[in-house]
């Protein structure tokens, strides 16, 4: 008998026709792993609420879980409730919503103890304690007595793991652990986890839209889409050889950092575009110790030549997106200079002229809030041509828009939507239609395609660079996925707390990086590979505050590299063969793979 | 162009919610009766009949409601307290609204310094007893109808310009006013297009809540006796009437009180209903 | 927390001024003087009477004299009752209106919270509705109509209850002032207690205590109760604003000697100096509890005072 036996599973909400999960049928043995992937809307988080018994009261569910023998689905709560913590436990998504912001860490974590009678009032502080340091948090004592929103966001989640583990359960149920957090910590909780696994023997089902997490992390994996099973089987078969077309698309989707780059040539000698020189960007933050400036930018320097794409990683704390609304006139930049043709321009946005900021437009990462909900499409896109081209008639003007959005992509009939009833991919359409309907030189794109499911995130690339290809268009790509880095850049800048550590060919990053940072970064990707090993050493610790920077470079303290002279000078960015980069060591370390 | 646009949704979703459709026509219907009632009516609001005080309510003689301590119709001078509680009560809304609005989209969208000292001031009148500064400007400044309207409106602006500024913060921060400054678009132009349409909802909403303040606060000064005066009426000051004689003419007092108490009641699930359908994921 | 805490204080400083500083203007712009009403006094008289009251001073210089008086606790002498200052008038009818404002508080706070999380609890059942449904009610019907109908009911009917202050014993004729005030207050809290608890039950945080096995009881013990019920208290400052302002009714139809009624009769008699007073007092007790309040605020929301 599996430990979990799910059969024919249907879920159906009382408010629309189609099920959300169809006959979904399935079974994880004592100490397996199984992934759970597919797009969102396929039906992995409803199939993981209804296996813990926390579907809402008006789900209608057919067919039968069994765990361990015993039945779930109708079951009463205190049956259930005997199960929960001590045979299956959940981890959940967004750590930040998951925790009780109002109880104290220790407190969270040690009334699952006493709940469950697992131990009497004493021991359970000691055991509590014992778990958060295994769970990796530094200084138990003090995070015992903390609320969730003094943590950073990593520590969190591995808060929540604690939680989750403290039952001792047979099988830990995680939906979708690490997508809330930057790559960097992904790798250290996917490695957390397998330790813990492994010194515990428990059973996992590990859900998640990402396939390079799946092939390092589960031996089965389960593919679903719109509520359906779509293929099912061990990780390497499926990988190898998948039966279904939509898997073979979505492992494709997957495997983009490995895949060659796409992108053309570039015409040599070409006087640069756009030149962004020495901005810094600050923000005043008061505290009750005083008013402290946040440094989200520093002194940052780069070129962007016409039809090139450079792109920006980073994780959080990065300061990419306030250089993006820097160059824009969004925010003030504290000092330095955008030039545009070699003319510099003004700060504010509302400084510039017309002619000017048609040429530099934006795409942003939430498509729906990107739009004016009480706007229709028509009018959202017409709206650029109404301020820049007053002059043009009616008819030529709803000619435009109608060329724009099939130059998209889009079906003319979406003209009179609202931006609530566009899908996230047409949505973003739409967004990019509107940028480009005034033709700008330079769009600049912030996680543009972050919260686009993998296909969509591989049209709507494919757009933006025929686009490119067409009229010469320059993108900024901001983003801290570096599959889409490796897609689409020419040119890539590595930025880390505000600092440049790399400017680096598409080519050379991935083959040869310069910065240690820009090393694990690529390592922590977790690869689409399941015959590749996964990363056991990841980088360890978490970025500094940003209102408290570190003394030197800002990388040093999670630098395994690291020396004396780290810790005391900032490095400055250095011309080396095949790039630029900050780091003193530059020259003698080979990080290449 | 986009006014319209950004309520369609909202009414379509309004007309499926029972509670709305039942509400807004119940109101309709007094407001109906009011006026169309005392056109059937044989009587005048201000007729004293002498012979006729305290009559019990009944079908002859057109008294369906009785007659109060001068002999007057009862139900003429309840429609009368309608058409006149109603009317002060949108007016002085539709004030406060004005008021309110422009006060909470200016700080919400000036931000910075001035909105902060607007809202502390705000703040500041907030914790004032505000029932009785107007007892006291009502007191001092005799009765003036005209106060009437000031006194409600100054009361009820505060609760409108918090609701306006939260939502112009929340709206200013949203991506596609971003968006529209980069295209170009002139300051007055994205508080035209882009944050009053999307305000609309909220205002609508809290209309229907601070038709019902208005009601009660209007109510409460008649009722105290500093309110509209005698020929006129208003439903609370015919409560007012009613108390003085509960005893023997207890439907003096109910009658009134029940009209007072429905309209009320209607605006107020109302609000409650459209609140559910402009924002189905907040709860009340 | 001490920033907030400071910040919140010193922010009740200027509301203080601006209060006293505006009642003090409307009174002394009132057209025509306090005295009137009464018999047409010869000039040398007035002008008398105008030094001994200060009235011929100007009206900075009042301002002032009496701002100084505050300090002090003196509110001026009452132009009625002359041989009375406006404090000993307070002071005297105090006591009926705390004993009335806080049970009413008291009885709104325990009923309301019990409904509120009964109907919580047992959501979109018979119960609920029911209690939703007399809530409603509560706040749609004003004072100034449900207290003279539970009179004629209660008193005028049933004969259970006295119908005002000088009938029944000193317990039987707080029953239906307190129930009275109380009232819409009741109802107002259950509403935001279950709005805020359904709320609560509903968030993310409740759904992993779930999934942690908690039974319902511990849920709500554990980690329902303190967030559920932070709104309930933001909403005290307004209540007990409600609760001022219906004891003026509720005085006036009772027959209570309290601070309420003092208040209309001091009104309509023009006696401005005690309505001055009786503002001062009450706007300065609201801004006292509402700090309180904020900073009970401050202390329990972990967010705020770990800032």
């Amino acid at each position: 008998m599996s430990l979990l036996e799910v059969n024919n599973l249907s879920i159906r909400y009382a408010d629309s026709a189609k099920p959300v999960v169809q006959n979904l049928s399935f079974a994880i043995e004592a100490g397996q792993s199984l992934g759970m992937v597919g797009e969102s809307g396929a039906g992995k988080t409803q199939t993981a609420m209804a296996v813990m018994g926390l579907l809402p009261a008006n789900a209608n569910t057919s067919g039968s879980i069994r765990f361990d023998g015993q039945e779930f689905l109708g079951a009463a709560p205190d049956v259930l409730n005997r199960y929960r913590a001590c045979r299956i436990a959940m981890v959940f998504q967004d750590p930040t919503t998951a925790l009780n912001p109002y109880v104290r860490i220790g407190d969270q974590l040690r009334r699952i103890l006493l709940e469950h009678k697992i131990c009497k009032p004493p021991e359970a502080r000691e055991r509590t304690l014992a778990m958060l340091q295994r769970v990796g948090l530094p200084d138990a004592e003090r995070q015992y007595r903390v609320f969730p929103h003094e943590l950073s966001g990593g520590m969190r989640q591995r808060a929540m793991i604690g939680a989750a583990l403290l039952g001792e359960p047979d099988l830990l149920v995680a939906d979708e652990p690490t997508t809330a957090l930057d790559v960097t910590v992904q790798a250290q909780i996917l490695s957390l986890l397998r330790e813990l696994r492994s010194q515990s023997n428990s059973a996992l089902l590990l859900i998640t839209h990402d396939l390079g997490v799946v092939a390092g992390n589960c031996d089965r994996i389960l593919m679903m889409d719109n509520g359906r099973l779509l293929e099912e089987g061990t990780t390497k078969e499926i990988f190898a050889a998948p039966s279904n077309e939509r898997t073979a698309k979505l492992i494709a989707a997957a495997r983009r950092i490995d895949m060659p780059s796409r992108t053309s040539p570039l015409p040599g000698g070409v006087a640069p575009i756009m030149e962004i020189d020495n901005v810094s960007v600050s923000f005043r933050e008061r505290r009750v110790s005083g008013k402290r400036q946040l440094h989200a930018v520093r002194r940052l320097s780069f070129k962007v030549a016409p039809r090139e794409t450079i792109a920006i990683v980073g994780e959080s704390g990065s300061g990419k997106t306030s250089l993006a609304r820097a160059i824009l006139g969004l925010i003030p930049m504290r000092s330095g200079t955008v030039s545009f043709a070699g003319k510099k321009l003004p700060g504010p946005v509302r400084s510039r002229s017309n002619k000017i900021r048609r040429q530099l437009q934006m795409v942003f990462q939430d498509p729906v809030a990107s739009l004016n909900p009480a706007m229709r499409v028509a009018d959202i896109v017409a709206e650029p041509i109404n301020i820049h081209e007053p002059k043009k008639k009616k008819a030529e003007r709803e000619q435009d828009v109608k060329k724009i959005l099939q130059h998209v992509g889009l079906g003319t009939e979406l003209r009179e939507r609202f931006p609530h009833e566009l899908s996230g991919g047409q949505a973003q359409r739409v967004a990019i239609a509107r940028a480009l309907v005034i033709r700008p030189k330079v769009l600049i794109c912030d996680e543009a395609v972050a919260a686009l499911d993998g296909t969509i995130q591989s049209d709507i690339l494919h757009l933006l660079q025929a686009e490119q290809a067409d009229s010469g268009l320059s993108l900024i790509f901001i983003t801290h996925d570096l599959s889409v880095v490796r897609q689409i850049s020419h040119r890539v800048l590595v930025l880390y707390m505000g600092r440049v550590c790399e400017i680096a060919t598409n080519e050379q990053l991935f083959k040869r990086p310069l910065h240690p940072y820009t090393k694990a970064l690529i390592q922590s990707v977790p690869v689409p590979d399941p015959n590749a090993k996964p990363d056991d050493m990841p980088l360890a610790g978490e970025v500094s505050s940003i209102l408290n920077p570190p003394a030197g470079c800002p990388f040093h303290p999670r630098c395994e590299h690291a020396v004396a002279r780290c810790s005391e000078q900032v490095p400055v960015l250095e011309s080396v063969a095949g790039g630029s980069v900050a780091c003193f060591r530059a020259s003698e370390l080979d990080l290449s793979y | 162009m986009s006014y319209l646009a950004a309520i369609r949704p909202l009414i379509r979703k309004s007309r499926d919610n029972k509670t709305i459709v039942v509400c807004s026509s119940v109101l309709l219907l007094i407001a109906a009766v009011a006026l169309i009632g005392p056109l059937l009516s044989p009587h005048h609001y201000a007729n004293t009949d002498f012979e006729n005080r305290f009559m019990v309510p009944s079908a002859s003689g057109w008294h369906l409601f009785g007659t109060d301590d001068l002999g007057r119709d009862l139900f003429v001078r309840t429609l009368l307290g309608v058409k006149i509680t109603l009317f002060i009560a949108i007016i002085a809304s539709c004030v406060s609204l004005g008021i309110g609005v422009a006060y909470g989209a200016i700080a919400g969208y000036v931000g910075g310094k001035v909105d902060a000292i607007m809202m502390r001031a705000v703040d500041a009148l907030y914790a004032m007893p505000f029932i009785f500064f107007v007892i006291l400007l009502m007191v001092v400044f005799e009765r003036n109808f005209l106060l009437i309207f000031v006194a409600i409106g100054a009361i009820n602006w505060l609760d409108m310009a918090r609701i306006v500024r939260g939502q112009t913060l929340s709206l200013k921060q949203r991506e596609f006013v971003d968006a529209a400054r980069l295209i170009g678009v002139s300051t007055p132009g994205i508080i035209l297009r882009h944050i009053t349409p999307n305000l609309l909802g909220v205002v609508v909403v809290y209309m229907t809540l601070t038709i019902p303040q208005a009601i009660l606060v209007e109510s409460f000064l008649s009722f105290l006796g500093l309110g509209v005066q005698e020929p006129q009426t208003s439903l609370g000051a015919l409560v007012n009437g009613g108390v003085s004689n509960m005893e023997g003419a207890p439907w003096l007092l109910l009658i009134p009180a029940i009209v007072l108490a429905l309209i009320l009641l209607c605006f107020n699930f109302l609000g409650d209903g459209l609140r559910d359908v402009a924002d189905p994921k907040k709860k009340t | 927390m001490l920033r907030y805490a400071l910040l919140r204080i010193f922010g009740a400083i200027p509301t203080l001024l601006l209060v006293i500083a505006l009642a003090f203007l409307m009174v002394h712009a009132a057209p025509g003087g306090p005295f009137d009403a009464e018999r047409v006094l010869p000039p040398e008289i007035e002008a008398n009477i105008a030094r001994a009251y200060n009235l011929d001073e100007s009206l900075p210089q009042q301002f002032i004299r009496y701002l100084g008086g505050l300090v002090r606790g003196d509110l001026g002498p009452s132009y009625r009752y002359r041989d009375y200052s406006v404090s000993e008038l307070i002071g005297n009818a105090l006591p009926v209106s705390m004993q009335l404002g806080a049970l009413a508080m008291l009885l709104a706070i325990v009923a309301g919270i019990t409904a509120g999380l009964i109907a919580a609890l047992s959501k979109n059942s018979y119960i609920d509705r029911l209690v939703t449904g007399i809530a409603m009610t509560g706040i749609s019907v004003p004072v100034f109509v449900v207290a003279p109908v539970m009179v004629l009911v209660f008193a005028v009917y049933l004969h259970w209850l006295p119908a005002s202050w000088t009938g029944g014993t000193s317990i039987s004729r707080l029953i239906l002032p307190v129930v009275a005030l109380a009232l819409p207050q009741i109802a107002y809290i259950a509403r935001l207690t279950r709005a805020s608890m359904i709320d609560v039950l509903s968030s993310d945080y409740v759904r992993t205590a779930r999934a942690q096995g908690l039974k319902t009881f511990s849920i709500i013990r554990y980690h329902a109760l303190k967030p559920a019920m932070l709104p309930l208290l933001s909403y005290m400052g307004p209540a007990i604003a409600g609760v001022l302002t219906g004891s003026v009714v509720v005085e006036q139809i009772f027959g209570i000697p309290g601070v309420g009624q003092f208040f209309i009769r001091g009104a309509l008699n023009r006696d401005y100096t005690l309505v001055l007073g009786i503002v001062i007092f009450y706007a300065t007790l609201l801004i006292l509890l509402n700090l309180v309040v904020d900073l009970l605020y401050g202390i329990l929301d972990p967010r705020i005072r770990n800032r």
